[in-house]
């Protein structure tokens, strides 16, 4: 039972992770209907700009909340920056092309960032700092409650509570959902969608950087390709809660976390990915939307 | 247009073989300088550099120096095995060094075996390496001698009675450790409680680990490399797990600690060498490394110092250089005395020598005990 409720614990703090990556990848989707598979990437240059900061502003040996504040920060506006260039010059021109080509430059983009990654940070595991202090909050007989997990957690859950507020209750917000449902009627009403695309990128890019960081603070050794097999977890959940919708989004994740811990804790870690793509791989036969997608008619 | 692509496609191997003859004495090196475990290639390159560099200022070999060509193969066995054909049939190496690796070493020396090219390793501890053909040899001990190692020093030592053991499924050498630490632990009279597995690469040990922590074991045997045994000590003492892990010499490397900072202190592995050594060899050793590179040198770089320093006189020994006559005399070493100490090679082209346990402090490691073969 211990072993159960421990199993639980690690499996939300994962799956917290994977939801904040596998926002990114859904708002995107929702928006310009492409799969961005350079967010990844995005989310490994936060890491590696978090890595750097703390280094040459020595808060490396500082750890508090005002440095995890100043690494969240910093690693939000250059991969905001980052987004914003990624969405100017690689899909902007190909915003009228087929689909197949944005996709594939997606993918162009993606492998450009991991290997000039590893030719600028270098191919070896740097190893992230230590932000936050380690502590135990609570203890219930022999389950710990450390403070990582829950700054993981918390900090987690706000930045979905915040994006949750943009979307639902700002006026941007009401732009973006406009987009969503149909670009072009949106943008005869007087939105201006690259305006709204462009912000887009920009929120998607600040949830890898929060995403990265707490990573790093989780599992602290990052290298410049360590964004692909987080990157494909968080796609996949992305698809299993329907691709488009921000709560399929967190659901998704959190059953990626959940069914992965439970495998290797039950069962062994070969079938840990399998079992992940396997349930994609039902739910998709039984809800080809994913859990939360909604259905589109194509209007002829 | 097409046509003179395709053209100068079809001649660009034969521009490839068309490469100069020198008088210097070829020998390759393969291994991983970037990739999840760059820091074993790193440091083998600088010990083959630092052993040749010493031979040619001294004159090289009857007069001939020797040229190291290295080429990294990123750490994927299918790079180890085109960067090696790549040494044989376009570099013409007489020999060739690498990999560290267990699982790189067998993807390349079957393409040495069959080009009749001596390839010896200084690190690969896997048994399989060596039995790909008799040209292929090691300087190092192998993994049946580390996983008694490490069995009996859990049992004699640390008095252990309950083992867990967590291993790599994905490299050759971790299975290899583990295999032979099980059944020797065994036969010692200990009993092993779980055996589990994860993947290298992964992050995440904490289901394997809380699995661990219910079983109570007096050890955790992790024959993993560092990176992984950095994160999965961080994780046990977060699940509160508090007895000694146990490892190979995949641990060595300074990352280690600060991968898995505080919480890796206390924990022991076994080893090539030891830099508390007193042995004038080593002392020598270190100090020429420090001057040369500025940094301690690991065990990867002591122990392909010492691979070099062993081609480097049996390619002396030889009468004619030709790559057959180096492989008799590779074969003939007996008491080479090495920084990893006195190196004999036997009949299954294995080194026979000694290992060292060490207890990780910090960034420093404090020698424990010498076990024998």
């Amino acid at each position: 039972m211990q072993d159960f409720v421990q199993h639980i614990i690690n499996g939300i703090s994962l799956g917290s992770i994977y939801a904040l990556i596998a926002l990114g990848y859904t708002m995107v989707y929702g928006i310009m209907k492409m799969i961005n598979f350079a967010h990844a990437d995005v989310y490994m240059v936060g890491a590696f700009t978090a890595y750097y900061v703390a280094k040459w502003t020595g808060l490396e040996s500082s750890p508090g909340v005002s440095t995890l504040l100043l690494l969240l920060v910093s690693a939000m506006i250059i991969c905001s920056v980052l987004g914003l260039l990624i969405e100017r010059l690689a899909y902007r021109p190909l915003r009228k092309s087929p689909k197949l080509n944005v996709l594939i430059t997606a993918i162009g983009v993606s492998l450009f960032l991991e290997f000039s990654g590893q030719v600028i940070f270098g191919a070896d595991p740097k190893v992230f700092p230590e932000v936050m202090n380690q502590f135990v909050i609570a203890n219930f007989g022999g389950l710990e409650l450390k403070s990582s997990d829950v700054t993981v957690l918390g900090v987690s859950l706000i930045a979905m509570v915040i994006l949750n507020f943009i979307i639902q209750k700002t006026k941007i917000g009401r732009a973006m959902r406009a987009v969503s449902s149909n670009a072009s009627v949106a943008s005869m009403l007087g939105v201006n969608t690259d305006r709204v695309i462009s912000f887009t990128f920009i929120v998607g890019s600040s949830l890898a950087a929060i995403g990265s960081i707490l990573v790093g603070m989780k599992y602290p050794k990052i290298d410049p390709l360590m964004g692909m097999m987080i990157g494909l977890k968080a796609f996949v959940a992305a698809v299993l809660g329907g691709i488009g919708s921000i709560p399929g989004a967190v659901a998704g994740a959190l059953i990626m976390g959940l069914s992965e811990e439970m495998v290797v804790g039950y069962l062994s870690s070969t079938y840990r990915d399998a079992l992940a793509f396997g349930i994609l791989i039902v739910i998709l036969i039984f809800k080809p939307t994913g859990l939360f997608g909604k259905y589109s008619v194509e209007k002829v | 247009m097409k046509n003179t692509i395709i053209t100068f496609l079809a001649i660009l191997p034969l521009l490839g073989a068309c490469t100069k003859k020198s008088n210097d004495i070829l020998i390759g090196e393969f291994g991983s300088l970037t990739g999840n475990d760059a820091t074993f290639g790193l440091s083998t390159n600088k010990g083959l550099r630092m052993a040749f560099d010493e031979i040619n200022a001294a004159g090289g070999i009857n007069g001939k120096k020797i040229k190291l060509i290295t080429i990294d193969d990123q750490g994927k066995s299918e790079e180890a095995a085109s960067a090696v054909t790549r040494l044989i049939t376009q570099d013409n190496v007489v020999a060739i060094i690498g990999e560290v690796a267990s699982g790189r070493s067998i993807a390349a020396a079957p393409i040495a075996q069959k080009h009749q090219i001596p390839m010896v390793t200084h690190a690969s501890t896997n048994p399989e390496v060596t039995k790909k053909g008799d040209f292929i040899f090691r300087t190092c001990f192998i993994d049946p001698f580390q996983g008694f190692v490490g069995a009996k020093f859990s049992i004699q030592t640390l008095k252990a009675k309950k083992a867990a053991i967590l291993r790599d499924v994905k490299s050759d050498y971790s299975v290899g450790l583990a295999d032979v630490f099980a059944t020797e632990f065994k036969n010692m009279g200990g009993e092993i409680i779980a055996d589990l597995s994860f993947q290298g690469g992964d992050l995440d040990f904490k289901a394997q680990l809380t699995q661990i922590r219910s079983k109570n074991p007096d050890v955790i045997f992790i024959p993993g490399y560092y990176t992984e045994v950095g994160l999965m000590a961080k994780q046990a003492r977060e699940l509160g797990i508090k007895v000694p892990l146990v490892g190979g010499d995949g641990w060595d490397s300074a990352r280690l600690h600060e991968i898995g900072k505080e919480a890796i202190n206390g924990s022991y592995y076994s080893n090539h060498y030891t830099t508390e050594s007193t042995d004038p060899t080593v002392v020598e050793f270190i100090k020429k490394f420090k001057e040369k590179f500025n940094e301690t040198p690991d065990s990867m770089a002591a122990l392909s110092y010492d691979t070099a320093k062993i081609l480097a006189a049996a390619i002396g020994r030889t009468k004619e250089l030709t790559p057959k006559n180096i492989r008799d005399e590779l074969a003939k070493t007996t008491d080479f005395p090495g920084v990893t100490g006195k190196i004999t090679i036997n009949a299954d082209r294995n080194a026979v020598k000694s290992a060292v346990i060490v207890q990780v402090q910090g960034p420093e490691r404090k020698y424990i005990s010498t076990v024998s073969p």
